[in-house]
């Protein structure tokens, strides 16, 4: 028999039983709806931290010094001066001794609040080298990023974070004003463009957020000397910090590794304290592409566990059918049907059943997931193969739960079908 | 000078195995139905009217002996064979109608050219045509439930006939209709005699019977006597 006649004679019994067909329709939907939502919730997590994790560099290493804990002597902290971190010697020791390091950038943070006119505005400045535009991926709006000169001469020059430029200046020109923090003067050489989403979260970890401040390394060093006193919640407390970062550029991915490997061992010998913390975002980025994985798997297999309950009630109402219908069955067995034009006939039922299910269901799915999005605040990424893998995984339950049902009604011996009433 | 055969049965015998018990419903059967013939098979139930009608339907096979339809031994086809010869040389009515109850006329007359493989125009063509001779061109797109039982009756015969099989085969035909209806379907099958259609009917209705050229009566599956009517086109 015609497929098409197939397919309309499915759609006639269905639609002799609407409300028994929509009901079993509910169980593929939510099944084909849950595994694209959970797919898409998973997707979404995952592009979410690969991307802030690729904001980091994937080439990068990044050494960042770090305050010792709370638990260190309370004189040590109250007497003098607070000394941590990395060193200014470690930079060309570091130079000197890693192999497969392409870039290496210092960074030293100053909190300040910086003025133009009557606005002000509280951020973070980095003294750091040319080369820092380069291993953070800065891109530039207008004007220039640091020089070399800048810092050989010790220049009181700046380069504004998109946010600051826009605090401060509030949409005029800021190039060649000159912009105060605390009682010197930096004159603007170039604003940064936006870095997007998210950024200003990661501040902590990459430092390099749209409200910072760039001047040169040596700049820092004339104008702030040695040590910075920080207000705190106990008092005051003076911090020696001479490097707050160090940027490690490997020459490429598969280096990443090997200078790690050497980063801490320099680490173990140098700064037993624990002052310095090493991340490298390749291993993040690894680690969260495995995380990813198992986070997929485990949403799809609970999706797909609702989808193999949908196939159950499908299986269920085609056997249902079957017993009802086993009159039928004889009459077209007399009329000339084999085995397999039945076995078609129930399959093509099952799978038309299975196949509207699906297709309403991979719509609820989009709108489950944007709800998800919405309530949750969590993004969802709908990929074309999540939707190709949930339509199929619907199309091959329909399969499996229909094959035994159209068997059965097949077998059935057209006499005894017959004499059914 | 005998007329060709349009199904002959050769020493058929059916058994069933109950339990220990087996029960011959069928017991060396010989018959032959020749082309344009008209046969009633009556007797009691159990004389196994009910089995001959099944194993020269295809419904069911014989246990012992040959059955030839148009000349082939078809007893011992594979099942896709079976189901083949079921829809294109046989033609079955039955008592309580059967018809299809959410297909139209129109279709259910379509269904054993469909299994034929009948393409689609020509399919059409020939249920127009037969819906027609059956005075149901008014009722083409109507459902069984829709019918009165005549019309239903015509219905299936109509679907009997679409693949021009070589015998149409009729279990208690009127079985399940007024009388009055009953006589205008017998008419009707009459008139498919004259025109040359292979008739047999199974019933124990002497009225029925006594329109067929021949009368087969059957007893505890053995074929009991042979009656040819006078006059009748046996």
């Amino acid at each position: 028999m015609r497929f098409g006649r197939l397919l309309r004679l499915a759609w006639k019994s269905l639609w002799l039983h609407r409300l028994r067909s929509l009901l079993t329709m509910l169980g593929m939907l939510f099944g084909v709806g849950s595994v694209v939502a959970m797919l898409a919730i998973g997707e979404g997590a995952s592009q979410d931290a690969q991307a802030q994790i690729r904001r980091l560099g994937s080439r990068n290493l990044l050494l960042a010094s770090i305050a010792p804990q709370a638990s260190s002597s309370a004189s040590e902290r109250n007497s003098t001066e607070l000394r941590y971190g990395l060193l200014r010697s470690a930079e060309r020791r570091i130079v000197e001794t890693v192999p497969g390091v392409a870039r290496v950038v210092p960074r030293r943070d100053i909190k300040v609040e910086a003025r133009y006119g009557p606005r002000k505005f509280s951020t973070v400045l980095l003294g750091t080298t040319p080369d820092y535009a380069g291993v953070a991926n800065l891109r530039l709006e207008a004007g220039r990023f640091l020089a070399a000169a800048d810092g050989l001469e010790r220049r009181g020059v700046v380069v504004l974070g998109s946010v600051a430029a826009q605090r401060l200046f509030l949409g005029s020109d800021p190039l060649d004003r000159l912009v105060r923090v605390g009682s010197d003067a930096y004159r603007v050489v170039g604003v940064l463009a936006q870095r997007g989403e998210g950024t200003g979260g990661t501040a902590g970890t990459g430092g390099e957020s749209d409200e910072a401040l760039y001047t040169p390394l040596e700049t820092v060093s004339d104008r702030f000397g040695r040590s910075v006193v920080h207000r705190t919640a106990g008092g005051r407390q003076r911090e020696a910090v001479e490097l707050h970062r160090i940027t490690v550029e490997a020459t490429s991915l598969e280096q990443v590794p090997v200078v790690a490997e050497a980063l801490r061992a320099f680490l173990e010998q140098a700064h037993p304290r624990d002052d310095v913390r090493l991340t490298v975002p390749l291993e993040l980025l690894r680690q969260a592409e495995e995380t990813k994985r198992i986070f997929t798997v485990v949403l799809g297999s609970m999706a797909a566990i609702s989808l193999l309950v949908g196939g159950i009630g499908i299986m269920n109402i085609m056997l249902a059918t079957v017993v009802e219908r086993t009159r039928e069955i004889g009459v077209r067995r007399a009329l000339g049907a084999r085995r397999s034009h039945i076995v078609s006939q129930f399959l093509v039922e099952t799978l038309v059943l299975a196949m509207l299910g699906g297709l309403v269901g991979l719509a609820a799915g989009k709108g489950f997931a944007h709800l998800a999005a919405w309530f949750g605040r969590v993004s969802v990424v709908i990929t074309p193969a999540s939707l190709v893998l949930a339509f199929g995984t619907c199309l091959l339950v329909g399969l499996v739960f229909g094959i035994y049902p159209a068997r059965r009604a097949a077998g059935l011996d057209p006499v005894e079908a017959l004499r059914r009433e | 000078m005998t007329a060709p055969l349009a199904a002959r049965l050769e020493h058929v015998s059916r058994v069933y195995a109950t339990g220990e018990a087996q029960v011959r419903a069928l017991d060396d059967v010989t018959l032959d139905f020749p082309a344009g013939s008209y046969s009633a098979i009556v007797g009691q139930s159990g004389s196994g009217k009910s089995t001959l009608l099944n194993v020269l339907g295809l419904l069911d096979r014989p246990t012992g002996g040959r059955y030839l339809l148009g000349g082939e031994d078809v007893s011992a086809l594979g099942d896709d064979r079976i189901s083949q010869a079921r829809g294109r040389r046989l033609g079955f009515v039955f008592q309580s109608f059967h018809l299809i109850p959410h297909l139209t006329v129109l279709e259910n007359i379509e269904v054993p050219m469909e299994y034929a493989g009948v393409p689609a125009a020509a399919m059409r063509e020939r249920a127009l045509e037969l819906a027609g001779r059956m005075g149901l061109r008014h009722r083409l797109d109507h459902r069984p439930t829709q019918l009165s039982g005549g019309q239903q009756q015509r219905v299936a015969i109509a679907r009997a006939l679409a693949n021009r099989p070589l015998v149409l085969l009729a279990d208690e035909p009127t079985g399940n209709l007024d009388s009055a209806t009953g006589l205008e379907i017998l008419a009707l099958l009459d008139e498919l005699h004259a025109q040359g259609t292979t008739l047999v009917v199974v019933t124990h209705d002497p009225h029925v019977a006594a329109r067929a050229g021949r009368v087969v009566r059957m007893l505890d599956g053995r074929v009991e006597s042979i009656t040819a009517r006078p006059g009748g086109a046996a």
